[in-house]
């Protein structure tokens, strides 16, 4: 399981300040950060902790077994760019 | 050393941003926030799409967190360089930050932009979002074809806006008269046009991958170039590869029996706009473009000499927001916006203009979301706080009595947090009853009455 940030993301980073494994990126100090459309959380790093969805002031990160269905294509999206993160 | 005081202009996403940052970083400081209207929010009241309303509950939690603070103040209806001069504000408060964001619109430069019919799509989103300056605005929705000139985030908001149809408005906090007129629209087709290609425009992942659910309108595209696809790992930023393979997914689908049109229209600048006889939009025409690399490796659009004609009855144009200058104060006039080097806004002459600052649009120009504001806010706080610490801001005559016996003193009508919340308790109220977050008050005098009720 892991954590999905969703299309409602205004990149606040309040979710980046909380996450204890820093698997939100990019981060306002990581290279792409001013040009991000959105957040997206890294599915192997996560660990389920909760805190970004607790941290998030629009509920725009949940888990992914809680997505609704229009939001499913969001979790292949977070995985997409986790994994295009160092290229 | 005595207590900070700070006064904020602009109770919008930059502003509060700024406050909440100044309020955690300082732990005496008091902050007193004013806005030209009696709503805090700025944009994120005003700009944010109604059916974004999610995005819109930022302000609230942001609001909450500097009113726990118990020195955080609102001063709503009061507009600084009429009510209040900035000399004034700098009597009673150590820095003044401006976050006055970019209220201006950028224009075509063509001829027929003034006919009626053709709008800044600044005005429009204000009328929609139930901005009191903009409830009496009239805009044409009997043809059936709108254009929409720009390529942002902007343009498709105005274009789901004139698309979504009445069921979908009527669950959201859209001014009520802009539902009444939004649900007796004509407007069967919105053309979006971008002056460069598809791979240029500046529409964000999110906004794109909502309109797969909207499924009375069909998506099509007129000179889109795909062709980089072929090569998607030559496509460094993967927002842009995840936009261009969105766009490619709508591009592919068989959408003809649809009852609405939304064309994706790239490569064209609109070169003049002709009028019908009742004296309004009627016609925009068009050339097509061509992409030539310029001096620094960009790709600029370069007008061809071909022309094309498309009938319309409303032109909306989205092509970018401008700051407004502060009067007394620098300002950047080919920029649109209020000089500065972190934050600290600076003179003519590249000089400190002492106890000034700058957040948000007016610090950095209209670009970002609304969370690009944080970071821009923190950077501006640092370099005050930095000014604060080294003695900079130091002055031994600020006057420290009340702000809000100083405002009644002036004979203006200012609205406090308490009564900016008697309009957020009647406004969540109405809604309620009609399954919507809320139902917007629209005119001066009724928020104010509101407001100002025992």
């Amino acid at each position: 399981m892991a954590y999905v940030i969703v299309g409602n993301c205004i990149n606040d980073t309040a979710c980046v300040d909380v996450c204890p494994v820093d698997c939100i990126h990019p981060t306002p100090s990581e290279t792409g950060f001013d040009s991000a459309d959105m957040l997206y959380v890294d599915p192997e790093v996560c660990i389920d902790c909760n805190a970004c969805a607790e941290a998030c002031p629009i509920d725009a990160v949940m888990p992914e077994t809680k997505l609704p269905a229009y939001l499913q294509n969001y979790k292949a999206i977070n995985a997409e760019f986790a994994s295009r993160r160092l290229k | 050393m005595s207590t900070l005081r700070v006064a904020i202009i602009g109770a919008g996403p930059a502003g509060l941003y700024a406050a909440v940052e100044l309020l955690a970083k300082n732990n005496t400081a008091r902050v007193d926030i004013y806005d030209r209207l009696p709503t805090p929010g700025g944009l994120a009241r005003s700009g944010v799409s109604p059916d974004h309303g999610q995005r819109r509950k930022v302000m609230e939690v942001y609001e909450t967190i500097a009113l726990a603070s118990g020195r955080y103040f609102f001063h709503g209806n009061v507009e600084i360089g009429k009510d209040i001069t900035h000399q004034q504000l700098l009597k009673r408060h150590h820095a003044v930050i401006y976050a006055c964001g970019a209220a201006n619109d950028r224009s075509l430069g063509i001829d027929g932009e003034q006919l009626g019919g053709c709008h800044a799509a600044t005005e429009f989103v204000a009328w929609y979002n139930g901005h009191p300056d903009y409830a009496d605005r009239q805009f044409d929705l009997s043809g059936d074809r709108a254009i929409i000139i720009g390529n942002g985030n902007v343009a498709l908001d105005v274009a789901r806006m004139l698309l979504l149809g009445k069921e979908r408005l009527a669950t959201t906090d859209i001014a009520d008269y802009a539902l009444e007129a939004l649900s007796k629209s004509k407007i069967k087709e919105v053309l979006i046009v971008g002056r460069r290609g598809i791979k240029q425009a500046a529409f964000t992942l999110p906004e794109l991958l909502e309109l797969e659910a909207l499924e009375d309108i069909a998506i099509e595209f007129e000179s889109a170039d795909f062709s980089a696809l072929a090569y998607e790992d030559a496509i460094a930023d993967s927002n842009q590869l995840f936009r261009l393979k969105t766009f490619k997914k709508y591009a592919d689908k068989i959408q003809s029996q649809r009852e609405k049109r939304l064309v994706f229209k790239f490569l064209a600048s609109p070169k003049s706009i002709t009028a019908s006889t009742s004296n309004s939009v009627a016609q925009v025409t068009f050339c097509q473009n061509q992409l030539i690399a310029g001096e620094d490796g960009r790709l600029q659009a370069v007008s061809t000499d071909r022309l094309e004609a498309i009938d319309a009855s409303l032109v909306i144009r989205a092509v970018g927001y401008r700051g407004q200058a502060i009067s007394g104060l620098p300002f950047d006039d080919s920029r649109g916006l209020m000089p500065n080097i972190n934050g600290r806004v600076t003179t003519e002459n590249n000089l400190i203009e002492p106890f000034t600052y700058v957040v948000g649009w007016l610090k950095r120009g209209p670009s970002g979301v609304l969370g690009t504001n944080k970071m821009c806010s923190k950077q501006t706080v640092n370099a005050l706080l930095e000014d604060w610490q080294s003695g900079v801001l130091a002055r031994s005559a600020i006057d420290d009595s009340s702000i809000t016996d100083y405002l009644i003193e002036q004979h203006i009508q200012a609205v406090s947090t308490k009564a900016w919340k008697k309009i957020d308790a009647a406004e969540k109220s109405a809604g309620l009853s009609q399954g919507r977050p809320r139902v917007k008050i629209t005119a001066y005098d009724k928020l104010l009455s509101t407001a100002l009720s025992s």
